[in-house]
C-alpha cells in the first residue's frame, strides 16, 4: 500500500516536472528575449545591492571585497557621532521642506489656472512654453544661473547695481543657496508637473459643473467642491512619492551649485557620499552613509503609503 | 456650453488668469532668449547694458572662438555617439524584456516583475555601483555612459503594460498562420507600438544628451567628456578649454567672457530645441501612459 502511494506521488511530481519542462521549451524564445534584460538587472542593480555589505566591512582595495575584514556597525557609529551627520540631516530636511512648501503646490495651482482657460489655442501655447525647461539639462540650468547671477558682469547684479548701488553674491552667499535651488526647481519642473494634474482634471465629469451652475455655484465654489476633490487622489499619490525621496535632493543640481563658501548649507547625503567615496576613496564609510539614506527612504515610502491607505486613499501598492 | 451671464468678478478673474499664464509662459523661455541674444553681443554692447533681448550688432565672434579648437566639437561628438548608441541599446533592452513580461502565461513572470519593482524602491547606491563598473573595466569608457542605464525600470513597466493591452486575437491569428515568436514581435507588436516607442526613444535620447552624473562619476579622461561636462568646465569653472586666440587671424579680438559662455550654453541647448517640436507632439501621451496603474 505505502509503496503504491509513493509511486502515485512521484509520478504526479514527475508529470508536473515534465509539464514545466514542456512550457519552458515552448516559451524558449521568450526566455531568450528576456535574458539581456535580466542580465542587466542582475549585474547593474542586484550586484550593487549585495555590494552594500561593504558598509559593514573595512574595504581595502588591494584585498578586494572578499578578504576585507568585517567591522560590523563601526562605520555607522562613526557617522552618527560625526558633526557632519547633523549638518547633512539638517540641510537635506530643510531643502525637502522648502520643496514641499514652495514647489509641491506650484504645479497644482498652475494646472488649476490652466484648467480655467477656455481658449484652447491659448492654453496649448502656454503649455508648450512651460514644458520646455524640463528638457534642459541641469548643467544648462546651473550655467544660466551662473551667467546671470555672477558679480562679474552678471545681468542680475548689473541691474541691482544700477538700482541700489550694491551687488549680491548669490552664488557664494549661504543665505541665498536654498532660495536659488528652489527657484531653479520651480522654473525647471513646475510646468512639467502640471501634466499629470491636467490629465486628472480632464477626467472630471462635465455634468457635475453643469449641475453646479444650475445650483448657482460660483467659479470658486466649483473649484472648491468639484475640481479639488477630483484631483485629491493624484495629489496624495504624488505626495507619497515625494516622501520617499525626502532624503534625495537631486545630486546634480546641488553638486553644481555648491562651492566652498556655501557648503555648510549645501552639502547633502548624496554630495557627501560622492566627495568621500569617489574623490577620497573612503568606500566603506560612504557606502554606509548611502545605505543609511536608502533604508530611511524605503521606510518613508512604505510608511506614507500605509498612512495613505489608512486614511482611505488608494495608495501606491 | 451655452452662453451665460458672467459676473464682473469672473471677467476680472479671466483677464487676470490669462495675463498671469502669459507671463509664466514667457518666463519659462525668457532666460534662453537672453542667453541667445548675449551670445551674439560684442564687448561694447555688454559693457553698455547688462540685459537685452535684441542685440544692436550681431557678432559671431563668440561662436568662431569656441569652435577654433576641437574641444567643443569633440565633446559634441561624444554626446552624439552616446545619445545614438545609448538610445538604441535602451530600446533593444527595454523591448526585448518588456515583450516576454507582457505574457501572463510565462512561468516566473511575477517573480521577475517583483524583482524589477524592487529596484525602484531600493538600490545599492553610488559607491557599490561605481565599484561594479570599475570591476567590469568600464571606467573611462563610453560604455560606462550607456550600459549602467540600459533599462529604466519605470519605462519598462509602461512598455510592458502597453504590450499587454494589445489585442490577443491578432497574435493568435498570426500564430495560426505560422508566425514565429520573433516574427510576432517584429511584424505585429512593434508596428502597433510606434507611438509608445517614439515617446521612449525621445525620452531616452534626451536623457543621454543631458546626462552629466554618469560622466562625472565614470569618466576622468577629458577627451571622453560629453558636452554637459565640458559645459560645466567652461561656464562654471571658467576653464577656457574652448577657444585658442593663436589659431585666429591677428586682428581677431577675444570676445567678452560672458558671450563666450552664453555661446557654449546655446550650443548645449540647441539640439534639444531642435527636437522639441517632435517631442512635444508625443510626450503628453507618454506621460499619460505612465499614470495608468497596473
Amino acid at each position: 500500500m505505502e509503496a503504491a502511494e509513493v509511486s502515485v506521488g512521484t509520478s504526479f511530481r514527475r508529470r508536473r516536472r515534465e509539464q514545466r519542462f514542456r512550457r519552458l521549451k515552448r516559451d524558449k524564445w521568450l526566455y531568450i528575449l528576456l535574458s539581456p534584460g535580466l542580465l542587466y538587472f542582475l549585474l547593474f542593480k542586484y550586484v550593487p545591492m549585495w555590494g552594500v555589505l561593504l558598509a559593514f566591512k573595512d574595504y581595502q582595495p588591494f584585498l578586494g571585497f572578499w578578504s576585507s575584514s568585517w567591522v560590523g556597525l563601526e562605520h555607522f557609529r562613526t557617522f552618527f557621532q560625526n558633526p557632519d551627520f547633523f549638518m547633512l540631516l539638517r540641510n537635506t530636511l530643510v531643502l525637502s521642506l522648502y520643496n514641499l512648501v514652495f514647489f509641491f503646490p506650484a504645479p497644482i495651482i498652475l494646472a488649476l489656472l490652466l484648467n480655467e482657460v477656455r481658449l484652447s489655442f491659448y492654453k496649448r501655447t502656454v503649455q508648450t512654453l512651460i514644458y520646455v525647461p524640463h528638457f534642459i539639462s541641469m548643467v544648462i540650468v546651473a550655467s544660466i544661473s551662473y551667467v546671470f547671477l555672477t558679480t562679474q558682469g552678471g545681468a542680475v547684479n548689473e541691474f541691482l547695481y544700477t538700482v541700489t548701488g550694491r551687488k549680491i553674491d548669490f552664488l557664494a552667499n549661504p543665505d541665498w543657496f536654498r532660495p536659488m535651488i528652489i527657484m531653479q526647481t520651480i522654473w525647471k519642473e513646475c510646468g512639467w508637473g502640471t501634466i499629470i494634474f491636467l490629465a486628472a482634471l480632464a477626467g472630471v465629469d462635465v455634468e457635475q459643473y453643469e449641475a453646479a451652475v444650475v445650483d448657482g455655484a460660483s467659479r470658486w465654489r466649483q473649484t472648491w467642491h468639484i475640481t479639488l476633490p477630483a484631483i485629491r487622489s493624484t495629489i496624495v499619490i504624488l505626495l507619497i512619492l515625494r516622501m520617499g525621496t525626502i532624503l534625495d535632493n537631486g545630486f546634480e543640481q546641488i553638486y553644481l551649485m555648491m562651492n566652498a563658501l556655501n557648503r555648510e548649507v549645501a552639502e547633502v547625503f548624496d554630495t557627501y557620499v560622492y566627495a568621500l567615496g569617489i574623490t577620497q576613496g573612503a568606500f566603506s564609510y560612504s557606502t554606509a552613509v548611502g545605505l543609511f539614506k536608502s533604508v530611511i527612504g524605503v521606510v518613508l515610502v512604505l510608511g506614507t503609503n500605509w498612512l495613505a491607505k489608512k486614511s482611505g486613499e488608494s495608495g501606491l501598492y | 456650453m451655452a452662453k451665460r451671464y458672467r459676473s464682473a468678478g469672473e471677467i476680472t478673474f479671466d483677464v487676470f488668469n490669462y495675463l498671469v499664464l502669459g507671463i509664466i509662459g514667457i518666463a519659462a523661455i525668457l532666460p534662453f532668449l537672453f542667453v541667445v541674444a548675449g551670445s551674439f553681443a560684442t564687448e561694447a554692447e555688454i559693457t553698455k547694458r547688462a540685459v537685452f533681448l535684441v542685440p544692436t550688432t550681431i557678432s559671431l565672434d563668440a561662436y568662431r572662438f569656441i569652435f577654433s579648437t576641437d574641444t567643443i566639437v569633440r565633446s559634441i561628438g561624444v554626446s552624439l555617439y552616446v545619445t545614438v548608441i545609448g538610445t538604441a541599446v535602451n530600446l533593444f533592452f527595454t523591448v526585448t524584456m518588456a515583450y516576454p513580461m507582457a505574457k501572463r502565461y510565462l512561468m516566473g513572470r511575477n517573480l521577475i516583475l517583483n524583482l524589477v519593482i524592487f529596484t525602484m524602491l531600493f538600490g545599492g547606491g553610488m559607491i557599490p555601483t561605481y565599484l561594479v563598473i570599475r570591476e567590469l573595466h568600464l571606467l573611462d569608457t563610453l560604455n560606462a555612459l550607456i550600459l549602467p542605464g540600459a533599462i529604466s525600470a519605470f519605462n519598462l513597466i509602461i512598455v510592458k503594460n502597453f504590450f499587454q493591452e494589445l489585442p490577443a486575437e491578432m497574435e493568435e491569428a498570426a500564430r495560426i498562420d505560422g508566425c514565429t515568436e520573433l516574427g510576432l514581435l517584429w511584424r505585429i507588436v512593434l508596428p502597433l507600438s510606434k507611438p509608445v516607442l517614439a515617446t521612449f526613444t525621445l525620452f531616452y535620447a534626451v536623457g543621454h544628451w543631458n546626462n552629466f552624473f554618469s560622466a562625472l562619476l565614470y569618466i576622468n579622461d577629458p577627451s571622453k567628456w560629453p558636452l554637459q561636462v565640458m559645459l560645466r568646465q567652461i561656464v562654471m569653472l571658467s576653464q577656457s578649454a574652448a577657444g585658442d586666440l593663436s589659431s585666429m587671424d591677428p586682428n581677431f579680438v577675444q570676445p567678452p567672457e560672458q558671450s563666450i559662455k552664453m555661446a557654449v550654453i546655446v550650443v548645449g541647448t540647441l539640439p534639444i530645441m531642435c527636437v522639441y517640436p517632435f517631442l512635444q507632439k508625443h510626450f503628453a501621451k507618454g506621460v499619460m501612459l505612465g499614470s495608468v496603474k497596473g
